[in-house]
């Protein structure tokens, strides 16, 4: 253990919450250091809550890990950090500053309730992660229904291209999505929240949105400005509703009544600001009225639009110039107006300076289009018009001049691709019948009489200059002549700001235009604002209406007093493609042509000025819009921040950073599993059915995408026949760099077959799996395979697949592969599940980058030692999990509290320093006191209330026997509630409290808190679930769901009346540890103990610690074992908390946990030893072979016993020209069905030993599977490459080993490729024999410690409680829990440390509460409870003659008190009174 | 899920069905309950080892006990899964409900029982 410079702070920092840093964190706070949490993605549990079943129990895996995760999302002293990462670490072991960087969530976390109702109207459907894509979820989500934290999170990315292209941010994709789902109110206040001019702009907008939709990356944008106009003519603008806003006194004059004026007005209107509008002509619109003809934009559609304006309190009046005696100061210092706007576009003309332009005759755009807008007629019937410019107005007014008969010709400069009008707009003046003449220029208007005869046009040699500027040049000499009748000129608009007076002070650019600041559009003099054309020049009307809008968000500020610009929100602009963060495009995407708009025909266009373009049918907008693919994920079209009654939903929430002064880190980042896409032979991205392991997870489970149904992706068929191929992205360099055993494949698809043929109830599933090894080298491991083949009839192919194909005409799959006898075989399956491997991810490794931590660089995975298994390079880093090594879940949590004991270690000095603990008042005696029940119904915004009557519901509550007070809430769980529900037991005397609302599982813990801070007893408290088993799942017949509410609202009352107070006894712990057995794992279980302050007791039945690790030498990876092993005996001989008793063993045991006390048999007599913890090392021993002629032929060795030879360089073992190994020599046969585990990686050292000391020596391994799992593949790979040559055998087939005369031993075995008999004459033959316990029947008996049917000590839980005894405060470590190789020992004995630790550390544990007590009168002695009980609690106390229940152990199950005949035991809080009550009122309704 | 289910079903939370005593089963048919089941662990993932086991040994006996009593055994049943399986709950409880409009009301409710018979056509009492 390094020291730690100064004062040590005691908090500890854990990165990864998946079930490695889940455990790691639960440890390290209930030892007593404060634990900040940090997760990367919303929620905790990692890869394990995504599992179905677990190996080799199948329990289910949500089940085992949810417990944990609520334990840890409710603990006073873990910080959970989601959606965050580590970005940099400063300061020293003890003391570290990391920095944290944490992404916005979009949800306020104290406002959530986790109620859902959210995502039930978030429109955006997006693959789903945590299915893996199989399935769909919302941009606003839950990662899966059990996450801690419960809150909801929304996926966000940048802004979508659409929103950034468009001038005024338009919520494009929002309203698209809103429309997509029949939402067209919802999607036009969305649009009005920035636009009020909907279906105006939505016709005649160029709409640059579009231009940057990737959807054209499939086939085409989506037509965004079409469906915008959709909307807005869906709406009855009649009843649209006028909000309710407070008025404030200040006036805004607004000069201009087009779009940016109308913008302005509507936004200060909004705001309560009275705005008034002044307009120069006799209506409003502007250029909207005055320059867009009528066929493009009808006058009722604006008409309507300004109505609903003024319907906001905007005054306009028309006809009123400013100017003159109306001054822009004169409004300003006269006529009180405290602001002005001024937006009046640019609405003359440019001259061309040509000869002849100013003969009569010649008519000009802009004042064409207004006269014409006006009503003025113009008779071109059966005349030549020549429209000159190439712009929109030039289309125009070419196509208004054709509708007044005209024979109209344009001319310009620009070719066609150049002309800066609309594609679709030249395209339709040629439907009309006008002529385009493009690369022409003007030299000479032709005016004869008074009367213009053409025009002399000049050929253009080019528009624009080399860097895009208009700037045309001529051929002067080529030159063309028109005749016509009338010449329009529209060749571009100028502002007219004559209007303006020296007094006004308002300054122009050099171009004429009013000068303004880009951000707030305020102008030179104070009060006074300007947007749109006049400060840009012509441009289109959506940049104006922003403009207006940014103006009106500066005038609220100007009228408020606050500054024009601080944390103002910038518009957004466009990105470039490459830089933009958006949703992946996915490949499945279907090509669909963009829905086109019904138009009127061709031939009555010209007609009139009648609208040409009929809008979408709905069901074709509705078409259009699904087409979208959400580039920016969450659309922002704020149905969650309205449907969200709790006010959680945090749009405008930021990134953090933070820094958290911790003493030590632990790294838990996990593993991401190997991607086969790039396995092309695989062809995993190419077919549906052929899935990763983890996908087929989600498919098994029943809250997946299919809800437990076992079908494949492609058709939803029940797949009859699946294979499994195994070794996909493990021991492979070919497809990937990964060259190590992902340790965990072999079993969860063994596990996954399995549990498929159990799925299929109807048929029988053929399940296959293609392996090179079948590694099942774990606990139970091996006969779960055994059962697997033999019982559930799954089928092991030995071979590596080559190729899938597809099967043509179906969605099946043909394998192609090796057969060990090396035929060539095909073969059909319906599903195809490749077992990935785990590898570290890129943010794991840029964590340990970050963290300077060293990763190997053949595996990346984290740097260990095997001494320190869970030590980094870094002091004070430690590691636990998948990321230091390929593991399975028990090994990851074995690590994990072998983690928090290293951290407990090193801060041992700072335990309980930084800790936050729970004050609570004196509680109330309610003894004796008649029941007085408060009843709290929950609405859950409208999760219940939505369906439940509350109100009729908490009426009723308030009649039942007992109740005193009834009340309902928007959210009981909320924390202002939590106040109500205080203050109501303070006002009424509450006595019991029913909350009738969700589900008890995630909610009653906190109500019991909440009524512990007025000192009620936790267990005077009941809940009604009446929204999980009522509204939820009755949520269409809500007379009915009300009926079973009151009903359940009854049992809870009758139930509660019959609660009685429960109290825990408190029982100081005694802080001493006492361990058994002195080999590796007894000394680092003690060691480690010792380090973190507490006294151990280290029990050795021999003279000497040491144990099994004496016969280990030195590794050929270099690892001295000797010296670790003296190093350690010194430390724990000389260490000042432990004591070691030699020669002693154990005498008998009483107590429970904190208060053990055992009687130890010691040469110098018996001592009584008090402790509080006990930890079980007493480790295993080889198996002496009977077999392959052991003890029979001096040459045949032990594995143990070569490696001693090895180092004692024995001649005959250093002499020898051939070595054979065989392999499971005791191990996996019938009378010891269990993997030896370390066996093979043995062999293969010892066989790269001999190599190394003679590489002209043969050395053979007989093997039947290899086993070099995890990281000790390398070693395999690298035997192989040193020439060591490995033979299979199977069963029943046994290498047979006898002496000949001549040649000494002789080993025959069938080479399974050869199919002949192999003869080796070996010099030294090894046998790799098996692991067993120690013989521990008498010690088991003393503890009473379960062991399994070879005699290793049985776990409290395979998965999840690797190092605990079923019985509280009793753990084991090492060879007596299953074969282990050192390193795991280690890791295994610090786990047991760190598991201790958590007990050892508090002051007093707490027994009692629920748990069974016997009534000592009537009990009859008869013993059924001690029969009955399965943790062997019950004893007999014949002092008394009555059963006893010690309730330090009790469970609280509740069998002994079903199962006594003479109801002589009662379980506390499940009484029998207190469960037919409840039934009672139940059934009575 | 929120997966439907009638509305008929009432849950009473037990700290595992090994708790679940025979006396409860019958009191609530005596507070007028029409079938009683009990959901379970799957057998071998019992938190407890062996409540499941208990609670279904303790159903087998009601039935066998309603049997002689004449009343139909399928009133009370034992089921096992896992708290995963929401679709297999609703499918229990709609499987209950069904089972328990066939029987029709418990004969300890005589009165509904009588209205119910009467209320059946003849050949189907018969």
């Amino acid at each position: 253990m390094a020291a730690v410079k100064k004062d040590p702070v005691g908090k500890v920092m854990v990165v990864g919450a998946g079930i490695a840093g889940v455990q790691a964190a639960l440890d390290l706070a209930n030892a007593g250091f404060y634990v900040h949490l940090v997760e990367k993605k919303s929620a905790i549990g990692g890869v394990m809550a995504q599992l179905d079943k677990t190996f080799p129990t199948n329990d289910c895996s949500m089940c085992i890990i949810s417990p944990k995760l609520v334990e840890c999302g409710r603990h006073l002293n873990i910080d959970i950090l989601p959606l965050s990462e580590v970005k940099g670490i400063t300061g020293e072991p003890g003391n570290f500053t990391v920095t944290v960087a944490r992404e916005p969530r979009y949800i306020d976390p104290a406002k959530c309730t986790g109620c859902g109702a959210c995502t039930e109207v978030c429109p955006v459907r997006v693959p789903d992660d945590f299915n893996l894509g199989l399935g769909e979820g919302k941009a606003i989500y839950r990662l899966y229904p059990q996450a801690i934290p419960a809150t909801f999170a929304i996926k966000k990315v940048d802004r979508a291209p659409c929103v950034r292209a468009c001038p005024a941010n338009l919520s494009a994709q929002g309203y698209v999505q809103l429309i997509k789902e029949h939402k067209y109110p919802e999607a036009l206040a969305l649009i009005m929240d920035r636009l009020p001019l909907p279906g105006t702009i939505g016709r005649i907008c160029p709409h640059p949105c579009e231009s940057d939709c990737r959807r054209q990356e499939v086939d085409e944008p989506i037509a965004i400005c079409n469906l915008k106009r959709f909307v807005a003519d869906a709406v009855d603008w009649d009843a649209m509703p006028v909000p309710d806003i407070p008025q404030r006194s200040e006036k805004v004059a607004i000069v201009g009544a087009g779009p940016s004026g109308l913008s302005c007005a509507f936004h200060l209107a909004l705001k309560g600001v009275k705005p008034v509008i002044f307009e120069a002509a006799p209506e409003t619109g502007g250029w909207l009225r005055y320059g867009i003809p009528e066929y493009r934009l009808p006058r009722e559609v604006l008409d309507r639009e300004v109505d609903y304006i003024k319907r906001l309190g905007v005054k306009i009046h028309c006809n009123s110039p400013i100017g003159g005696d109306r001054t822009i100061n004169d409004l300003l210092t006269r006529d009180g107006f405290n602001a002005v706007f001024i937006g009046v576009g640019a609405q003359d003309s440019i001259r061309l300076p040509v000869p002849g332009s100013d003969a009569p005759g010649v008519l000009w755009g802009v004042e064409y289009l207004k006269d014409s807008a006006s009503g003025q007629k113009f008779a071109f019937k059966g005349k030549k018009v020549l429209v000159v410019g190439g712009g929109n107005v030039a289309m125009d007014v070419a196509r208004t001049a054709r509708r007044q008969g005209g024979d109209v010709t344009l001319i310009c400069l620009e070719t066609r691709e150049e002309m800066p009008a609309s594609p679709w707009e030249v395209e339709e003046a040629e439907h009309e019948g006008i002529e385009i003449v493009t690369r022409w220029g003007v030299k000479e208007i032709k005016a004869q009489g008074g009367q213009v005869k053409g025009l002399e046009l000049k050929a253009v040699a080019r528009v624009f200059d080399e860097q895009g500027r208009f700037s045309p040049t001529y051929f002067e000499d080529q030159t063309a002549s028109r005749d016509a009748d009338v010449v329009i000129m529209a060749i571009g608009q100028k502002t007219n700001l004559k209007f303006l007076t020296a007094a006004d002070g308002v300054k122009l650019t050099p171009r004429g235009l009013i000068e303004t600041d880009p951000v707030t559009k305020a102008t030179s003099r104070e009060g006074v604002f300007a947007g749109g054309d006049v400060e840009t020049g012509p441009y289109i009307a959506i940049a104006a209406v922003a403009a207006g809008r940014e103006a009106a968000l500066s005038i609220e500020r100007y009228l408020t007093g606050q500054d024009l610009k601080a944390h103002r929100e910038a518009p957004l602009r466009p990105i470039p493609k490459e830089e933009g963060n958006w949703s992946p495009i996915r490949a499945d995407i279907e090509k669909k042509h963009r829905a086109l708009m019904q138009t009127v025909p061709v031939e009555e266009w010209i007609k009139g000025f009648k609208e040409i373009n009929l809008g979408y049918r709905e069901e074709e907008a509705v078409e259009e819009a699904a087409r979208c693919i959400n580039c920016g994920i969450c659309s922002e079209c704020m149905q969650c921040a309205i449907s969200c009654q709790a006010g959680a939903v945090a749009h405008a929430q930021g990134p953090e950073k933070l820094e958290l002064n911790v003493g030590a880190v632990i790294l838990a980042p996990g593993f991401q599993v190997y991607d086969p896409t790039k396995y092309d032979a695989y062809h995993y991205a190419n077919y549906p059915n052929v899935v990763t392991s983890l996908e087929f997870e989600r498919i098994l489970s029943a809250s997946g995408p299919y809800a437990g149904h076992l079908v494949r992706p492609s058709d939803h068929a029940e797949p009859k026949k699946v294979a499994w191929l195994q070794c996909v992205g493990s021991r492979d360099l070919h497809h990937c760099d990964n060259s190590f055993c992902s340790a965990v494949c072999c079993m969860y698809a063994i596990k996954q077959a399995v549990i498929a043929k159990e799925h299929c109830k109807e048929y029988t599933l053929d399940a296959t799996i293609f392996f090179m090894d079948m590694r099942t080298h774990g606990k139970d491991f091996e006969k779960y395979y055994w059962r697997a083949e033999e019982e559930h009839g799954v089928r092991f192919v030995r071979s590596r697949v080559h190729t899938i194909d597809p099967v043509p005409g179906t969605d099946s799959l043909t394998i192609r592969y090796l057969a060990e006898t090396g035929e060539l075989k095909t073969e059909e399956f319906d599903l195809v599940v490749l077992s990935v491997g785990l590898e570290s991810s890129a943010d794991a490794l840029n964590l340990a980058r970050t963290m300077g931590v060293e990763v190997r660089p053949e595996t990346r995975f984290a740097a260990t030692s095997p001494f320190t298994p869970v030590d980094t390079n870094q002091t004070g880093v430690y590691v636990c999990g998948v990321f230091q090594a390929p593991k399975d879940i028990p090994q990851s949590v074995m690590e994990a509290s072998a983690a928090a004991a290293a951290a407990g270690e090193l801060l041992a000095p700072a335990r309980g320093t930084a800790i936050k603990v729970r004050e609570l008042p004196p509680e109330i005696d309610v003894a004796g006191q008649a029941p007085r029940v408060g009843v709290f119904v929950c609405n859950c915004g409208i999760n219940i209330g939505g369906v439940i009557n509350v109100p009729v519901l908490t009426e009723y509550a308030a009649t039942l026997p007992g109740v005193v007070f009834s009340d309902q809430n928007l959210f009981t769980c909320s924390a202002d509630t939590q106040d109500k529900i205080l203050n109501a037991i303070k006002e009424h005397q509450l006595n019991r409290v029913v909350v009738a609302s969700c589900s008890p599982r995630t909610h009653m813990a906190m109500f019991q808190d909440t009524i512990q801070e007025v000192g009620l007893n936790p267990y005077l408290f009941e809940m009604a679930n009446i929204r999980d088993q009522d509204s939820w799942v009755h949520m269409h017949e809500p007379e009915k769901a009300l009926a079973k509410a009151k009903d359940l609202v009854r049992g809870a009352v009758a139930r509660v009346v019959q609660l009685e107070p429960l109290h825990k006894q408190a029982f100081p712990v005694c802080k001493n540890a006492l361990v058994i057995g002195g080999g590796v794992a007894g000394m680092e279980a003690a060691r480690s103990m010792a380090n973190m302050g507490f006294q151990a007791y280290l029990v050795e039945k021999t003279d000497k610690l040491g144990g099994q690790a004496w016969n280990l030498v030195t590794s050929s990876r270099g690892y001295d074992y000797r010296g670790y092993l003296e190093g350690l005996i010194q430390k724990v001989e000389s260490h000042p908390n432990i004591e070691v008793l030699f020669n002693s063993e154990i005498k008998d045991t009483s107590g429970f946990i904190g208060n053990f006390n055992t009687n130890i048999k010691t040469p110098q007599g018996e001592r009584m030893i008090d402790h509080g913890v006990t930890v079980m090392a007493t480790g295993g021993q080889a198996y002496s072979p009977e077999e392959y002629l052991y003890g029979r032929h001096p040459h045949v060795f032990t594995s143990l016993e070569l490696d001693k030879a090895i180092a004692e360089k024995d001649p005959h073992v250093a002499e020898a020209q051939q070595a054979v190994f065989i392999q499971c020599v005791g191990s996996r046969e019938p009378e010891r069905p269990y993997c030896s585990r370390l066996c093979c990686t043995h062999s293969v050292e010892s066989a790269i030993d001999l190599k190394r000391m003679n590489p002209e020596m043969d050395v053979f391994i007989l093997y039947r599977d290899m086993r070099t799992y995890g990281e000790k593949e390398l070693l395999y790979k690298e035997a192989r490459e040193l020439g060591v040559v490995f033979i299979r055998y199977d069963l029943e087939n046994k290498p047979k080993v006898k002496t000949t005369p001549v040649r000494g031993l002789q080993v025959t075995i069938t080479d399974p490729i050869l199919g002949r008999p192999v003869v080796l004459h070996p010099d030294i033959l090894t046998l790799a024999s098996a692991i067993l316990p120690n013989p521990v029947e008498d010690i088991g008996e003393i503890f009473k410690v379960p062991r399994n049917a070879e005699g290793f000590l049985n776990e409290a839980h395979a998965k999840l409680r690797p190092v605990d005894l079923p019985s509280d405060g009793l753990f084991l470590a090492g060879l007596a829990h299953y074969p282990k190789p050192i390193d795991e020992s280690i890791a295994q004995a610090k786990a047991a440390a760190g598991r201790a630790a958590t007990f050892l550390s508090k002051d007093q544990v707490e027994v009692g509460g629920i748990v069974a007590v016997v009534d000592q009168d009537k009990c009859a002695v008869c013993l059924t409870c001690v029969r009955a009980c399965p943790f062997n609690v019950p004893v007999i106390d014949y002092t008394v003659d009555a059963a006893y229940i010690d309730p330090a152990k009790c469970q609280g199950c509740g069998i002994c008190p079903s199962e006594c005949p003479a109801k002589a035991i009662t379980l506390k809080n499940f009484t029998d009174a207190q469960v037919i009550a409840q039934e009672t009122a139940l059934a009575a309704g | 899920m929120r997966l439907q289910y009638p509305p008929d079903i009432k849950i009473i939370l037990m700290p595992c069905t090994g708790r679940v005593d025979i006396l409860h089963l019958l009191k609530a048919f005596e507070a007028g309950a029409d079938a009683v089941f009990v959901a379970g662990c799957l057998e071998g993932e019992c938190h407890y080892l062996m409540g499941n086991i208990r609670a279904k040994k303790r159903v087998n006996k009601v039935k066998k006990d309603f049997a002689q009593m004449g009343l139909e055994p399928e009133r009370v049943e034992m089921f096992n899964l896992s708290s995963s399986e929401g679709p297999k709950f609703a499918a229990i409880a709609k499987e209950m409900v069904e089972r328990t409009l066939k029987l029709g009301p418990s004969p300890v409710r005589a009165e509904a029982r009588a209205a119910w018979l009467a209320a059946q056509p003849k050949e189907a009492v018969g």
